[in-house]
């Protein structure tokens, strides 16, 4: 029988798993190159959802920009703004009041937790375990209404700004953050009840997509992926910004680097993620929220209203948009899937000269047709959705 | 962090190559000739001191009415140090090609077809060039400052 198999003249077939498709999680084209089911060649196409977010950061003042991130990584989006707001603030040299900080901090915690939830729902739901992804999205549930309840809008947050933020803590805020956390620690329980130990998952995940450390590194993989394959880098422990550097939490790290691993680094780091806002609700300070230099953070609409001073910076700096002294940085934040960092060119006008997005699952993703050889078609649904491959960020 | 170790040793291994060198606000910042990137990344990668194993970034800039026009930008992390540096190479107009830096690390792949796509900067011995982010018709270049933002593309579509 296997004499006639190897006398069958067959051909490699090529299939497109279009960029609209109900498993691929994200408008992402995969062009596979197949031998029977095994993948001979893959070849990824990304860009349907470029929007031109760096032309269009270059026709607006730096403050119109933090609407423009929200949409970069649309799961986690405070991030994206708590990410910009610190590189602007590095570009300037300023610092923002200690309160400001913690609730930063607070914000992009909620943020990453969403982030996990929803990728580790989805990834259930692919694969087929669609209990998982309904307890997963009520606990994102709660979580965005913790985010509603801080800055008014669950996805497109809009609430960081240059210099401090949007509003303080709303009442009841911790209160409420507790109650949602109890809720969320039983609902992680329940998943992992479900999934961790549960043979046809493990069969899916287990020993696909796994990626030897080093060759990890070449290929630029940061955040989760790269801390499955046992690399601990975690720009919160490795470069601290904000208050990450007076919280107690631990990064889980990974062994194979397989989507088993993934998996369980993201779960642990929700459970870490929660310690962090705990803790940072327990040690914030009181103070003011915003930094008080005119120049660049506007003052208070009761200022605005009744001084002329007030008025006038606002006006200059909504028209003509914040100066920032001319000059190159680089500064990077621990996203959702790894190192966001953000390069702004300045040439001291009111607009930005270059504001580049280093995207952190533009490498994962890029390395999909590496991880992919010689594996099953199958194998593309858990894989690419361990990766979070989220197009916002990828296409920008 | 030990903020000009980098930039010592490389203007000591490569005096003629580095035209400029800075640290604004901390960030440590060389920049070099474009013959010589493949050389100076290779000894980033390798040298026991520095062992960049990272490629975080590639893209470029374009300072439309500077001569060299673009400027390419590579910024480095070493894990062992746990240090940055960024690397900027100058490429005019007229020649508008650089090496390719994917022999050195293969995560340079991706980033240079976008700043290929983007800004039309070449990379020699680039395996596969060609657009990423945009499409296979896509007419110029359009992260070029001189390219105006309301610019209309050709219709495409099937030919019959």
């Amino acid at each position: 029988m296997s004499d006639l198999a190897k006398d069958l003249h067959t051909e490699h077939m090529v299939i497109n798993m279009g960029p609209s498709h109900p498993v691929t999680h994200g408008t992402v084209k995969f062009l596979a190159t197949l031998d029977g089911e095994t993948i001979v060649d893959l070849k990824v196409d990304i860009g349907y959802l470029h929007r031109g977010f760096e032309k269009m950061c270059e026709n607006g003042t730096w403050q119109q920009v933090i609407p423009y991130t929200d949409r970069l990584n649309y799961v986690s989006p405070l991030i994206n703004n708590v990410g910009y707001a610190l590189a602007v603030e590095k570009l300037i040299g300023i610092e923002v009041p200690e309160r400001c900080k913690y609730i930063r901090v607070i914000a992009s915690e909620l943020s990453r937790i969403s982030d996990h939830f929803t990728n580790v729902a989805a990834s259930g739901l692919e694969l087929g375990a669609f209990t998982a992804f309904l307890y997963f999205v009520e606990a994102r549930e709660l979580v965005w209404d913790l985010i509603e309840m801080l800055c008014g809008a669950r996805v497109t947050a809009n609430y960081v700004r240059i210099g401090g933020l949007k509003n303080d803590l709303p009442e009841g805020f911790k209160e409420k953050t507790r109650e949602v956390f109890k809720t969320c620690r039983g609902l992680w329980r329940d998943v992992d009840k479900l999934l961790t130990k549960n043979r046809i998952f493990i069969d899916r995940v287990r020993d696909v997509g796994n990626m030897p450390a080093d060759e990890a590194i070449a290929y630029g993989f940061t955040g989760p992926c790269l801390r499955a394959c046992g690399v601990p880098y975690d720009v919160r422990k490795a470069q601290p910004y904000l208050v990450y550097d007076r919280m107690d939490f631990e990064v889980p790290i990974g062994e194979t680097g397989d989507n088993f691993d993934k998996y369980l680094v993201r779960m642990e780091e929700i459970n870490q993620s929660m310690r962090i806002v705990e803790q940072a609700l327990d040690q914030l300070p009181s103070g003011p929220i915003n930094l008080d230099m005119p120049y660049y953070r506007w003052q208070s609409k009761d200022d605005i209203y009744t001084r002329i001073d007030s008025l006038i910076f606002h006006f200059k700096t909504v028209i003509e948009g914040i100066k920032p002294p001319p000059g190159e940085i680089y500064f990077a934040v621990e996203g959702g899937n790894g190192e966001l960092g953000f390069y702004l060119v300045s040439d001291g006008s009111g607009k930005p000269y270059k504001c580049r997005v280093r995207p952190p699952c533009f490498p994962l993703t890029a390395a999909m047709p590496r991880l992919m050889q010689g594996r099953l078609i199958a194998d593309i649904v858990p894989t690419f959705d361990m990766i979070n491959m989220i197009g916002g960020e990828c296409d920008r | 962090m030990d903020a000009s170790a980098t930039l010592n040793k490389l203007t000591e291994r490569f005096p003629g190559s580095i035209i400029e060198i800075h640290s604004y606000r901390g960030d440590d910042t060389a920049v070099v000739k474009k013959e010589d990137i493949l050389d100076i990344c290779t000894f980033l990668r390798d040298d026991e001191a520095l062992l960049y194993n990272f490629m975080m970034d590639l893209t470029a800039v374009d300072y439309l009415g500077k001569e060299p026009r673009f400027e390419v930008v590579y910024h480095l992390y070493s894990l062992k140090y746990n240090r940055r540096v960024r690397i900027k190479a100058r490429v005019s107009e007229s020649d508008c090609s650089i090496d390719s830096i994917v022999p050195i690390w293969i995560s340079a792949n991706w980033f240079e077809r976008e700043a290929f796509d983007l800004y039309g900067i070449t990379f020699k011995g680039h395996p596969e060039l060609r657009r990423i982010l945009l499409y296979e018709g896509f007419q110029g270049h359009p992260l070029r400052k001189d390219y105006p933002i309301k610019k209309r593309q050709p219709l495409i579509g099937p030919t019959n």
